[in-house]
């Protein structure tokens, strides 16, 4: 036993499992009370209290929400694909997880630092099309179908801009590591070089999380519900859980890339997560309010916004920070 | 530990690449080969290859696979129609082709091996992965790469010209018909 404390690829294995409880712990946590808040917060746009009757301040309504979820009946229809029904909902919620072991919550708090987190992000992003697809096409409804169908089409486009957007920030540190990223902000936050890759990474962060004003994949109004139209119960919840986690993961991102991550003024060393985690409040808020502001994309405007501007804006601006980086390093 | 993952993800591996052969579903076998690509990605990732094994799963699982499946879902594949003479022709085919491959496993495990080292060196600095392979990929290989990206582009183009020039050739004959007086 003592041989084994004391290896360390024990201590290593040991460390990690125990950071990703926390991490896994406190997200499920953050979701339910981030649906809170949207409810509450969207009450408020629209002139409404939200919910407040379970518990003080309404309080105690995910708990409400979560057990009522799974309390209710589970629905399969006939000739749905058993097997892949059941997987899309597992898929919704894996990526956003994975992703979380190479955020850099804080000085010391990272599951695992890889020298390719960016790209570990990017390829976790990628997956997410699989559950939203299989789910549209397993359920065996046509307007699951046309919502799994639409949902591909867009976030294969959006997440070109996106990988593109990025690459100006790779360019500044030099890194793929996000751990190296952030500790090159320590002077100045990227998105004061990087002001348009922010926007392009904050408008396809909307198009990847399928969060309106780009939620076709399940415009209430055309396709029931989209590809979670024949889901119920927790399976439901699965959705929109990922939905949640998916929209976490990517603030999560936005902060280490263009905000600093856990730089800030005043606070000591151990304390600097809380940074990260104002940062990430702020920018979560910033995803609720344009829910509730924005009305819904037609679909051929979405594909012309990606291809035709998006696109395009994004590889200008790689050139343009190649180009000035070239102009600084030979000035030097 | 690594000898373990690595047992671990070349039967993942294995495993699903048999799945992917013989299922009969085509949706569920495009589902195997995408465990097979992040399984494979894992094995780079023991190599240390960190910049290859998550290209694998961005490139191959996160993009080709998703297109794949979108073509076998919506055209809604069944099982191909085939006379008696194709599947003759083919299971002949199959067997010779088969017989070949045992024989080349054959020669190749008769031969004598001795254990060797199971990885070769690291060749970089652990930390240069992707450095690494942006200095060969731009200094020592950059007249194929250059090609490479030029052939893309060119059958890009080529696509588009195609898919583009069949619609409009459609449009330009509705055009002609309505002009004439109108279709029946």
């Amino acid at each position: 036993m003592a041989a084994l404390i004391a290896n360390p690829d024990a201590q290593f294995v040991f460390w990690a499992l125990l950071k990703i409880v926390v991490i896994l712990g406190a997200m499920l946590g953050v979701v339910s009370y981030l649906i809170y808040a949207e409810r509450k917060i969207a009450g408020h746009i629209q002139a409404r209290v939200g919910p407040n009757r379970v518990g003080p301040l309404g309080l105690l309504q995910p708990i409400a929400d979560v057990l009522k979820l799974f309390f209710k009946e589970e629905f399969i229809p006939d000739d749905a694909n058993k097997v892949i029904f059941h997987i899309a909902p597992i898929l919704a919620v894996l990526p956003a997880l994975v992703t979380f072991s190479v955020v850099p919550i804080g000085p010391n708090f990272i599951v695992t630092d890889i020298n390719v987190g960016l790209l570990l992000f990017l390829a976790m992003s990628s997956l997410g099309v699989y559950s939203i697809t299989l789910a549209g096409w397993s359920s065996n409804n046509k307007y699951a179908l046309i919502g799994g169908l639409r949902s591909s089409a867009q976030m294969i486009s959006y997440e070109l801009a996106m990988g593109l957007s990025t690459i100006g920030v790779l360019l500044l540190a030099g890194s793929l590591s996000l751990l190296d990223i952030v500790h090159a902000q320590e002077r100045m936050w990227f998105v004061v070089y990087q002001p348009v890759a922010f926007v392009i990474f904050m408008i396809t962060a909307f198009a990847e999380t399928n969060r309106a004003p780009f939620d076709l994949p399940e415009a209430e109004a055309e396709l029931v519900a989209g590809f979670h139209t024949e889901y119920s119960s927790m399976k439901f919840g699965m959705f929109f859980l990922g939905e949640f986690m998916n929209v976490i993961a990517i603030c999560s991102i936005a902060v280490t890339l263009f905000l600093g991550g856990w730089n800030g003024p005043w606070l000591p060393e151990p304390l600097k997560f809380l940074w990260f985690f104002a940062k990430l409040g702020v920018l979560l808020f910033f995803f609720i309010w344009v829910r509730w502001t924005y009305p819904r994309l037609r679909y051929d405007q979405l594909m012309h916004f990606g291809w035709k501007v998006l696109l395009p804006l994004a590889l200008a601006n790689v050139v343009l920070t190649g180009a000035g980086l070239y102009w600084v390093g030979t000035r030097s | 530990m690594i000898p373990f993952l690595f047992i671990g993800f070349a039967v993942l591996l294995v495993a699903s690449s048999l799945m992917v052969i013989l299922h009969r579903n085509p949706v569920t076998s495009a589902l195997f080969l995408v465990l097979a690509f992040c399984s494979l990605a894992g094995i780079y990732l023991l190599l240390h290859a960190e910049f290859v094994g998550l290209v694998q799963v961005i490139v191959y699982a996160g993009a080709i696979m998703v297109l794949f499946l979108f073509v076998i879902m919506y055209m809604n594949l069944q099982k191909d129609e085939e006379s008696g003479l194709q599947s003759a022709l083919r299971r002949a085919l199959g067997w010779l082709l088969g017989a070949l491959l045992a024989a080349e496993a054959w020669m190749l495990v008769r031969g004598r091996w001795a254990p060797g080292p199971v990885a070769p060196q690291t060749l970089a600095p652990p930390a240069g992965n992707t450095q690494q392979v942006g200095l060969a990929l731009y200094s020592r290989y950059l007249f194929p790469f250059e090609i490479t990206s030029m052939l893309l582009l060119v059958a890009m183009v080529g696509v588009i010209v195609i898919a583009r020039g069949r619609a409009a050739a459609a449009r330009d004959a509705a055009a002609r018909d309505g002009g004439e007086g109108g279709t029946p």
